[in-house]
């Protein structure tokens, strides 16, 4: 039996031990912002937090996961208060077609929780998500946008 | 392809009930085909265009004021630049716009540009649509005043309109558009609604907020993985390894053994796995043993196939444009030049791979949720599939991880995957099928693998004197339902940008060979802009170099007032890179200029090359699209084009081994562009008044031969066989 918290509320799982996160959260806890892109954490649409930390939920194990805190997109914002990050990525109007967005957002917040203002080349290291769509370079302005409204307090 | 069997609506039908506003308007859109892909669409240029009615404005009763976008959405903006038209002409609130995907019905959602088809492609969404849906947001407005005038007992005349609110400034007298709403539907719509004219927008030009950023940034957006149905069984089948192959037998008791795997059935050319949930359903497709019979696949590998098309563009193909006598031109030109490219199969690699939901509905029929691109296309194949009439069949189009031309099938081949999925098991039961990384980058339905010969001749002066052109590839349209589209032996989606070029050069010939084979292929964004706008900007800017010419103003000495658009965006994207400084130590400029699908592109990159890798630091991009709708998306789409065609251009083929299966199986070895690989990107917008044009793929052709252009500078070479990573390490 594995324990764990997703968004806050508690939950079991006790099937198939090598299913990963992924395919548990949309399927099973039905936190679908969490997307399949490759399912060889290549790609990262699938990133959510475990105890803070962006990981790849696709190549995860549910099994590995006992006693962890799991945040997804759908539970990143403060109730009707958009996480910083999201407020950054609306300002600046980064999604095009959204499908990697909620993994670049995942991503991008707990780079902000280690390093909370990240130079370029920080940001070229830590936020290796894929987007076909080329947002990259919206998404660098948001990043550090969001690094701004986060030190603003936010 | 036949229209659909659905009783036509009448024209100025209300469609709606007592529950608000539904107007349909009629309008001809005098379409120009340019790209091949929207000759082959709209069954070429005609002369005749379908005015059929069209509904695209629902007024709520709650204030709400929904556009129904007949494109699919994915990424490029149709939602938020079509709601944009018809905002601006009500004179609504932007607070108070929503989009919603538009039922698939080709009489009432075609695409004009294509004709009575339902589809997006080719960039012509904003083109095919700036004035019908600004028609029918004046229709709206129009009838909302005349429900206040009615109401209040006054003339229409006196009434103004603004942010949504009617009011009557003599009396002080107001109501929002949801307290008109019922009222509006009794009043009858004008036939020829006045439109406002540029100085009157209050969005058209502007920045509005996109309507569909909220819900991308917080997981709320609902795409086809994202929709289950009760009692749903989830698909993923084993498609052949090699184009052409079927199976011949398959052990499917493995597969079955797994808990959650609950049948398993051959599907067409793949072996369906059906299980309870995509977890199992993947378990069970690894569990499979399938032997293939290979008898009629290609299993020669890419090497062979590129040299094939290599042999064939040494000898002119089918006559694609002509003018003078390019080989005589040739044959006496003082200075001759010879070049020959290489372009890959390339895999468009949407975010969100290939899948879709059917489910059988209480009336016998089926509903259907896909990012379906051709609608009209693939609501008749469900229909033949599932032994349904088209009216049993209902499509609805989701919000869709990318396309890149990915979901524009000819064929329909997903969407009859799709329901022979659902009907090979019963028909019952709902299924999600969905292709996985692997089935998206070995499945095919790539670019085509194309080969260039250029020949280029000087005279004793350094004018360009002769041009000679040669392309072979195989084509998308032979074999498909569109084969009829192949006129002379020239598929226009193989030479569009090279058949003619810009360039006044006196004697010049384009030709092309069409050689296929089995592996699938597709349009890929900008189609054959890909290819062409590299080989002719890469080639022109050799023969300025031999003729000791700059290649901006060479350029621009070529271009003839037809090409003054293109001319603009030339000078205007040098200025902004400040052309003719030197650049940086280790850096050089390239630049490169293409118009497709009606819109006018010039972008100059600045280069360096890092490991053997071109790295490309800053791009300048002007754009002339005509009116810019949505400044911010058609900047938008402009970074995105050159993130796409940069990753592509530097990275990305898809080869055949020597049996014919593919290398290559997901993005650890079909790379894409990430975050430190983009350059910085500044675009302007030339202002116009002429009528929008397209921004989703005109983006992409420049980037790829502005880029070699500089590498060229740097290394002394022209990257001819691409990917960039490939020749510059051969």
């Amino acid at each position: 039996m594995t324990r764990f918290t997703v968004n806050g509320e508690r939950r079991e799982f006790n099937g198939d031990e090598t299913m990963p996160l992924l395919w548990y959260l949309r399927e099973e806890a039905g936190t679908k912002g969490v997307k399949y892109g490759c399912g060889i954490a290549q790609c990262g649409a699938c990133t959510v937090h475990v105890n803070g930390a962006a990981i790849r939920s696709c190549v995860t194990p549910v099994s590995s996961v006992d006693g962890a805190e799991i945040t997804t997109i759908e539970g990143l914002a403060d109730g009707e208060n958009l996480h910083p990050v999201q407020q950054a990525w609306i300002e600046e109007d980064v999604p095009q077609c959204g499908y990697c967005q909620a993994g670049q957002i995942m991503a991008v917040a707990a780079l902000l929780e280690n390093n909370p203002e990240p130079s370029d080349e920080d940001i070229n290291n830590g936020v290796t998500n894929i987007c076909r769509c080329g947002t990259y370079f919206r998404l660098r302005k948001a990043i550090h946008r969001a690094a701004a409204l986060k030190k603003g307090g936010a | 392809m036949a229209p659909l069997d659905t009783p036509a609506p009448s024209r100025r039908a209300f469609l709606a009930g007592a529950s608000g506003l539904l107007i349909s308007v009629a309008l001809p859109v005098k379409s120009r085909a340019q790209s091949g892909a929207e000759n082959v669409l709209g069954g070429g240029e005609s002369g005749e265009n379908l005015f059929e009615p069209n509904a695209f404005v629902r007024v709520s009763p709650d204030n709400t004021v929904t556009v129904l976008i007949k494109h699919i959405e994915f990424g490029q903006g149709p939602w938020t630049g079509l709601a944009t038209l018809v905002a601006d002409e009500m004179d609504a609130d932007w607070s108070q716009i929503k989009a919603e995907h538009a039922p698939s019905n080709a009489q009432l959602y075609a695409n004009a540009a294509f004709g009575p088809i339902q589809g997006t492609g080719g960039s012509t969404a904003m083109f095919s649509s700036y004035e019908l849906m600004r028609k029918a947001g004046a229709t709206a407005k129009a009838m909302l005043i005349a429900a206040a005038a009615a109401r209040w007992g006054i003339s229409s005349d006196s009434i103004s309109v603004s942010n949504g609110v009617v009011s009557h400034t003599g009396s002080g007298r107001s109501a929002t558009f949801g307290e008109l709403a019922e009222a509006a539907s009794s009043q009858t719509p004008p036939e020829n609604p006045t439109l406002k004219t540029p100085d009157q927008f209050i969005y058209i030009g502007k920045n509005v907020s996109k309507l569909d950023t909220r819900d991308k940034s917080n997981g709320a957006a609902i795409f086809s993985l994202d929709v289950y149905r009760d009692g749903m069984q989830t698909v993923v089948a084993a498609h052949p390894q090699k184009f052409g192959a079927t199976p011949a037998s398959f052990d499917a008791a493995a597969a079955l053994r797994i808990n959650g795997v609950e049948d398993v059935k051959q599907v067409g050319d793949a072996v369906a796995v059906y299980a309870r949930n995509t977890f199992a359903a993947l378990k069970g497709r690894k569990a499979l043993d399938i032997t293939w019979d290979e008898s009629a696949a290609e299993t020669r590998s890419s090497e062979v196939i590129a040299q094939e098309r290599i042999d064939a563009v040494k000898n002119a193909g089918a006559t694609a444009n002509e003018s003078g006598t390019a080989s005589d031109a040739l044959d006496s030109a003082a200075t001759t030049h010879e070049a020959e490219y290489v372009f890959p199969y390339l895999a468009h690699a949407p975010m969100e791979p290939l899948d879709g939901v059917i489910e059988r509905t209480e009336d016998g029929g089926v509903e259907v949720w896909m990012g379906s691109q051709i609608q009209t296309g693939d609501h008749m194949a469900i229909a033949q599939v599932c032994g349904l009439t088209p009216d049993k069949v209902k499509l609805n189009t989701m919000l869709s991880g990318g396309s890149f031309g990915r979901r524009a099938q000819p064929t329909s081949h997903f969407a009859v995957e799709l329901a022979s999925t659902f009907m090979a098991a019963g028909g019952q039961t709902p299924i999600k099928l969905v292709w996985t990384r692997e089935d998206d980058i070995q499945g095919g339905y790539y670019r085509p693998l194309t080969a260039h010969q250029l020949r280029g001749g000087l005279d004793a002066d350094g004018n360009i004197i002769a041009w000679e052109q040669t392309i072979a590839a195989q084509s998308f349209l032979a074999g498909s339902p569109f084969e009829g589209m192949i006129q002379n032996g020239v598929d226009a989606t193989m030479v569009e940008g090279a058949a003619p070029i810009p360039y006044s050069v006196p004697n010049f010939k384009t030709s092309a060979h069409i050689i296929n084979n089995p592996v699938t292929t597709l349009w890929w964004r900008s189609v054959g802009h890909t290819h062409t706008g590299y080989a002719v900007e890469t080639f022109i800017d050799e023969l300025l170099e031999k003729a000791g010419k700059d290649p901006v103003a060479g350029r621009l000495a070529l271009m003839s007032e037809e090409h003054a658009r293109l001319a603009a965006v030339l000078q205007r994207a040098a200025d902004m890179a400040g052309w003719g400084r030197a650049a940086p130590e280790g850096r050089a400029f390239g630049v490169a200029a293409v118009e497709s699908f009606r819109s006018y592109v010039a972008q100059v990159a600045e280069v360096s090359i890092e490991n053997g890798v071109p790295h490309v630091h800053n791009v300048w991009c002007a754009v002339d699209c005509g009116v810019a709708v949505n400044p911010e998306v058609v900047k938008a789409q402009m970074e995105g084009g050159i993130g796409y065609g940069l990753g592509a251009i530097l990275f990305n083929e898809l080869t055949l081994d020597e049996g014919g299966a593919v290398a290559q199986s997901n993005f650890h070895d079909y790379r894409s562009l990430r975050i430190s690989e983009m350059p910085n990107v500044e675009v302007e917008i030339i202002p116009s008044t002429a009528p929008p044009t397209g921004v989703g793929e005109p983006g992409v052709p420049p980037i790829g031969p502005a880029v070699a252009n500089a590498v060229r500078k740097l290394t002394g070479k022209t990257p001819r066989r691409l990917p960039m990573i490939k020749d510059l390490q051969a």
